[in-house]
């Protein structure tokens, strides 16, 4: 697999995206890619957008990295079938792309949250959760202040009948509709989710349920 | 613009005493401009030249073969082998913070990221020690909520993992709550920037946020005691942005890694005035500054202005003028400011231009060298008078008052607001104990705790001025870690009271004796006095952050209790309940004298359970609320109930020091037995994890329900 990982300049999750991506899906060395290049590198997989603080968050989470001018690359190459993983602010950064549907609001308890959440896999019909087992609860940490998922009621009802929904969170910790935690799109290539799994993915985590994640991605591109 | 004229009002609103402004007319043979008087003030008030403490400081131990910085720079520096060190300093924001508490606590987090990021390390972990005033008190929940907000908004938004810290609650704080604030960074040995300019001609570079009014006067507000006209002080309370501050220390580790650095200094407290000087002083140098280079967020600032300015997120540094376009471009990249604002001279001289004019122009070496230094008067605190009866209580019941009290239920309503795990190299997220951290790419790791026991401080200076030292040592060796050095942040009342001044020396004393003795040097840093509202003190709290270091993660004791195992009381138990949690919590007393502390038993014991380790299975150290809340804690963390067959109130309750409580097999106790019979430990079994309540003696509840107490105090107090 060849990926790559988007720098925001304040991205903060980006080495931890990086270190999974070549520990634990085995990859080929993974590029960081700075958010004032134009142009994606040659050949890419897959384009990881890591969690952190893009551009401060001041304005909605992820508004201003979506208009910056690695973003229309970002587009294009999910337009022409790549794969993206947005986590935490990746997937804020995602939906303010337009490339999965819905908004992440404030938190409802109006607060920051930081622990260990339950999620149930709701589909392993896609190349980021074939390695789990459907209706599998899994533990994975959840780091975020706006991690409240919204859609409106005919988004959420083709969410659901179209099995897009990736994850839901066991027990609700920021007020997301219908437990909501991840969302694929319609091609099942780009997925947005809050919880990082690149914070479980090693023994030393104190929980490895993440691991799962990446290793379904390497396995698919070494079918593919 | 003119400049006001200098009148005795404007020189005590300064916060310069007549005896310290004469000094100031003997320096220069004239009278000090406006700003000159502003320059003065800021060099010489307490928060930055330490005139009171300064005499006390200087008996701390602070050096060691491991020491490869002590106190005197941004920050300390250890090393932890294999060419890599680890930086670390704990710093105060208690005014600003309880004027403003969001952006005061967010502020301190800020400052003390730079003081690591500045010496070139990249940031690893931050703890925070907080105390706030009883919870009754009609403040007391905003100041929690704006502090634990403002903390986790920086340090999330940075990225720096929050690992561990404190929380506690007492009246004495009511009108003056502490936050301090650690942090502990990464580097190599061979990469090290300290703030000593070289070289004459060498360009003076501003980098990072643009200056603007907030903050003017801060650190001389910091120096003085609050009164009823607090709610003014409020634009001196300086404004964060994180994000600036993670691009400004990607900025500057590129830019350093880049070569073009030759010294460099955060702006803090005073900002330009004592980063300015700092360097030029220490590297025997004057500065010339010509102020209108100087980015600025707001228009019309004066020189007064710019010198005192407290904006955050900004750095001084001296530059290797051919580097100057290769640095330049590296804060292109991260869009922040960059302008060459003076340069080094030769002559003793900090010459402050402002558009041709010369606004300022004073012997450089004579504002730090000729700080004033005070040999306060001090009394000794007198003994604590003996502990009076205290009444048999239930021993359910004490356990109940300790865990459904703010201070010793449990905190995840504070720590779930700061990002625990970012970097991804957290083995050990706050609870219980120390935090951990792994040195990445490395199988190390490093260990850090914050403690002290104001109660005990305040009964007793030089004992509790241990008893902080040995607690920190307790919580680094209960996970494994070998401890290596400390770091102080001192707040006390007003030194000016002999009384508090006792404390003060008392309390040196103790840390000085705890630290030679237990191997861990004081490396760096912070005192603030002053810290009383109405004349009115807090308890004495200097408050201790120690790191320490695993050398290989095996080492690392992490597990919890679990079903069947033995509990393993390790240390001596006399039951002494002078000034314990209990008598605060059960009572409202706080008598008898505080818990005296045996060094050279911390230290044998210490040393046994690290030599141990691999016998044990989960590992806690005795303090507050004695062995009944430890073994509370450590079933309670295992989702096991534990029986212990104690039942009287010293013996459960009580506060003796250099114990630790262990979960462990059959077989590995009873190695462990040997091992300490060996060794010449005290290590006797109290009792057994298993089954789903907590029983002490005859008394007993179920752990569930306990549970609901313990994890639903902190919110029931404060949310």
């Amino acid at each position: 697999m060849r990926a790559a990982v988007i720098q925001f300049p304040g991205s903060n999750c980006d080495r931890d995206m990086v270190v999974a991506l070549n520990a634990v899906a085995g990859n080929e060395k993974t590029q960081l890619v700075w958010h004032k290049e134009t142009s994606l590198p040659e050949g890419l997989d897959l384009v990881a957008i890591p969690g952190g603080f893009s551009f401060g968050d001041y304005l909605r989470c992820g508004a201003i990295a979506a208009r910056s001018p690695i973003a229309r690359a970002l587009v294009q190459f999910a337009e022409r079938g790549g794969y993206v993983l947005g986590v935490c602010n990746g997937f804020q950064v995602l939906t303010e792309t337009g490339l999965l549907p819905g908004a992440l609001m404030r938190n409802a308890n109006l607060k920051y949250i930081c622990k260990p959440v339950p999620l149930v896999v709701q589909t392993t019909d896609s190349d980021f959760t074939r390695a789990y087992e459907a209706g599998q609860t899994v533990t994975v940490p959840i780091a975020h202040h706006d991690g409240n998922y919204n859609a409106d009621a005919g988004t959420l009802a083709r969410l659901n009948g179209d099995d897009r929904v990736a994850f839901r969170y066991g027990d609700n910790p920021n007020g997301s509709a219908e437990d909501i935690a991840g969302v694929l799109s319609a091609n099942r290539r780009v997925l947005g989710m809050m919880p990082h799994p690149e914070r479980a993915s090693e023994p030393a985590h104190g929980g490895t349920d993440g691991a799962a994640l990446f290793k379904s991605l390497a396995g698919a591109m070494a079918l593919a | 613009m003119e400049e006001p004229q200098i009148t005795e009002e404007l020189i005590a609103a300064h916060g310069l005493k007549p005896d310290e402004y004469a000094e100031i007319l003997r320096l220069l043979n004239r009278e000090p401009t406006f700003t000159e008087l502003g320059i003065f003030s800021a060099m010489w008030n307490e928060h930055c030249s330490y005139k009171s403490s300064k005499k006390w400081l200087r008996t701390l131990p602070t050096e060691g073969p491991q020491v490869i910085c002590g106190p005197g720079e941004n920050a300390g520096i250890v090393d932890i082998g294999d060419g890599q060190a680890v930086v670390f300093k704990m710093e105060s924001h208690n005014h600003p913070s309880y004027i403003e508490p969001y952006q005061g606590a967010a502020t301190g987090v800020g400052g003390i990221l730079r003081d690591v990021f500045t010496m070139g390390a990249r940031p690893i972990a931050a703890m925070n020690s907080l105390s706030f005033g009883e919870t009754s008190h009609p403040k007391t929940r905003q100041l929690v909520n704006g502090v634990v907000e403002g903390i986790g908004g920086y340090g999330n938004c940075f990225g720096v993992p929050t690992v561990g810290g404190e929380v506690r609650f007492h009246p004495a704080y009511n009108g003056n709550c502490l936050v301090n604030a650690f942090a502990a960074g990464l580097i190599n040995t061979d990469s090290i920037f300290y703030c000593a300019a070289s070289g004459v001609g060498m360009p003076v570079v501003y980098l990072g946020a643009k200056t603007g009014r907030d903050g003017v006067g801060g650190a001389t507000m910091a120096s003085a005691e609050f009164d009823d006209t607090i709610e003014e002080k409020r634009p001196t309370v300086q404004v964060g942005d994180p994000f600036t501050e993670k691009r400004l220390m990607e900025a500057t580790l590129e830019l350093m890694a880049s070569g073009a650095v030759i010294s460099i200094q955060d702006m803090g407290a005073a900002g330009l005035t004592c980063s300015a000087v700092e360097m030029g002083d220490k590297g025997h140098l004057g500065i010339r500054l010509d102020l209108e280079n100087v980015p600025q967020r707001e228009t019309h600032m004066t020189a007064y202005e710019m010198m005192l300015s407290e904006s955050q997120e900004r750095m001084l540094m001296v530059l290797k003028p051919e580097k100057e376009a290769e640095a330049r471009a590296i804060f292109d990249k991260w869009d922040l400011d960059f302008a060459i604002v003076g340069e080094t001279i030769a002559e003793d001289r900090f010459l402050i231009m402002h558009n041709g004019d010369c606004k300022a122009d004073l012997p450089l070496s004579k504002l730090s060298s000729s700080a004033p230094e005070y040999d306060r008067p001090w009394v000794e605190t007198p003994a604590a008078a003996p502990l009076a009866d205290v009444p048999a209580i239930d021993a359910i019941e004490g356990l109940r008052a300790l865990i459904g009290s703010p201070n010793y239920g449990a905190k995840q309503w504070v720590y779930e607001q700061y990002d625990t795990q970012v970097m991804a190299d957290t083995i050990r997220t706050p609870g219980l104990g120390a935090g951990v951290v792994r040195v990445h790419g490395t199988d190390k790791a490093v260990a850090f705790t914050s403690d002290v026991t104001p109660r005990y401080v305040k009964a007793n200076p030089f004992e509790g001025g241990k008893q902080a030292v040995a607690e920190a040592y307790r919580n680094l060796t209960a996970v494994g870690a070998k401890p290596l050095a400390t770091t102080d942040n001192l707040n006390f009342g007003n030194p000016e009271k002999p009384e508090i001044m006792g404390q003060f020396v008392g309390a040196i004393k103790g840390i000085g004796a705890a630290v030679a003795a237990l191997d861990m040097p004081i490396v760096s840093g912070n005192v603030s006095l002053y810290n009383e509202t109405d004349g009115k003190g807090i308890l004495p709290t200097p408050t201790i952050g120690a790191v320490g270091l695993l050398a290989s993660q095996d080492d690392l004791i992490a597990g919890v209790a679990q079903d069947g195992q033995i509990a393993l009381l390790v240390g001596d138990t006399a039951g002494h309940l002078g000034q314990s949690a209990l008598l605060a919590e059960m009572f409202g007393r706080e008598d008898g004298d505080a818990p005296h502390v045996d060094l050279d038993v911390e230290r044998r014991n210490g040393d046994f359970i690290r030599a141990n380790a691999a016998l044990i299975g989960a590992c806690t150290d005795l303090g507050d609320g004695g062995l009944a809340l430890a073994a509370f804690e450590m079933a309670e963390a295992g989702n096991v109930g534990v029986t212990l067959d104690a039942d009287d109130t010293p013996t459960l309750f009580g506060e003796d020091q250099a114990r630790y409580l262990l979960a462990c097999n059959f077989d590995q106790a009873e190695a462990l037995i040997a091992a300490a019979g060996q060794a010449g430990v005290p290590v006797t079994t109290v009792g057994k994890f298993g089954g789903d309540a907590i029983r002490y003696g005859a008394s007993e509840a179920p752990l569930a329900q306990l549970r609901d107490t313990y994890r639903g105090a902190f919110a029931a107090a404060i949310a």
